[in-house]
């Protein structure tokens, strides 16, 4: 691909990223919308953030078959517990990572 | 909340520093990979600039270099990145009446990283617009710098090094542990999960988040809604 095609190929792409992130904070933030649908959205973020995260602990990331024991989620029992129990975001995320990285040096 | 532009960027910093490690070690692995693909520290600085979303930069990388067209890539960026609507969405409750200049701006920065933990302060009641957008620009300079770093770089990083990769995986799982408040929201993240990993096995291209969180959310509201007509339901205590 030369220069130019890369150019015009990531402004495209830049273009079709920032419309989704601009259009519903433009059009929404302007508006009262519906009871219902802003329960909806309430829920979004609980919905959102889970099936980000899930696949990760789920899903090899060398085969991207299923693998329900990985280190992925064996570790994220223990970050999930911290979370719960001290409510820092900070401590859950250090800890998180020191706790992956003795899974990967040691089993 | 602190006051004055000083406290003000102290806060946000505070509050941003989870997504910038996890960048440094996104952001070099892309270099790393986009480097070895052939593209240039220039090409990799403008696609984070100008793009500035994770998967959708790693996906470009290996179609462009797999010889993929112009309209092949832009389309597989736009599907990645539409789940992005669904956080503006979310996002734009809390930002009723902000002024539309800020709000663009603010836009550009929407990473599914930024709206978490951005969306969390916002729920607590003590964020704005303003300190919003400095969390989502502290993300996008260490995203460009660590993109730009892992391409000069190229391999003298080993990869994973002090359980870097884990950082956005645990974040995530905290902020997802401090999104649960009631049954509905357990129900609702329960499902969204299961969905999401049998959409990523069964369906092809990238719509297991989007498709799992909509899904995920209706249900939830058909919950609520079902769960209180119950007239079994009567009395205290039921909390959503």
């Amino acid at each position: 691909m030369s220069f130019e095609a890369y150019l015009l190929c990531i402004i495209g792409m830049g273009f079709v990223t920032y419309i989704p992130r601009w259009a519903p904070l433009i059009y929404l933030s302007r508006r009262t919308i519906p009871v219902l649908f802003s329960e909806w959205l309430r829920l979004i973020p609980a919905g959102i953030l889970s099936a980000l995260v899930v696949p990760s602990l789920f899903i090899s990331k060398e085969t991207g078959h299923l693998a329900l024991f990985q280190g992925e989620f064996i570790v994220a029992i223990p970050t999930l517990l911290l979370a719960w129990k001290t409510k820092s975001l900070a401590l859950t995320v250090i800890a998180g990572m020191l706790m992956y990285h003795l899974w990967q040096t040691y089993v | 909340m602190r006051s004055g532009i000083r406290g003000t960027i102290v806060e946000s910093c505070g509050v941003a520093w989870p997504i910038c490690i996890g960048y440094v070690a996104v952001g070099i692995a892309f270099g790393v990979l986009a480097a070895q693909a052939g593209f240039s520290l220039i090409q990799i600085a403008l696609m984070s600039v100008i793009v500035f979303a994770g998967s959708a930069q790693f996906i470009a990388v290996s179609m462009i270099s797999s010889g993929a067209g112009i309209i092949a890539v832009i389309l597989t960026a736009f599907m990645v990145n539409l789940r992005h609507v669904l956080m503006s969405s979310s996002l734009s409750l809390f930002l009723k009446g902000t002024h539309r200049g800020l709000l663009s701006a603010f836009a550009y920065g929407i990473t599914d990283e930024t709206f978490a933990v951005n969306l969390i302060r916002f729920n607590r009641g003590d964020w704005d617009v303003r300190r919003a957008l400095i969390v989502n620009q502290s993300a996008n300079a260490f995203w460009i710098v660590s993109t730009v770093a892992g391409g000069y770089l190229g391999e003298l990083v080993p990869p994973g090094s002090f359980g870097i990769d884990y950082a956005l995986t645990a974040m995530f799982l905290c902020l997802l542990v401090f999104q649960l408040s009631g049954k509905i929201t357990v129900l609702v993240s329960a499902a969204a999960g299961i969905f999401s990993v049998a959409f990523f096995l069964l369906l092809p291209g990238n719509f297991h988040v989007i498709l799992a969180s909509i899904l995920a959310a209706t249900l939830g509201v058909f919950l609520k809604t079902f769960s209180e007509k119950s007239p079994s339901r009567e009395g205290t205590g039921h909390v959503v």
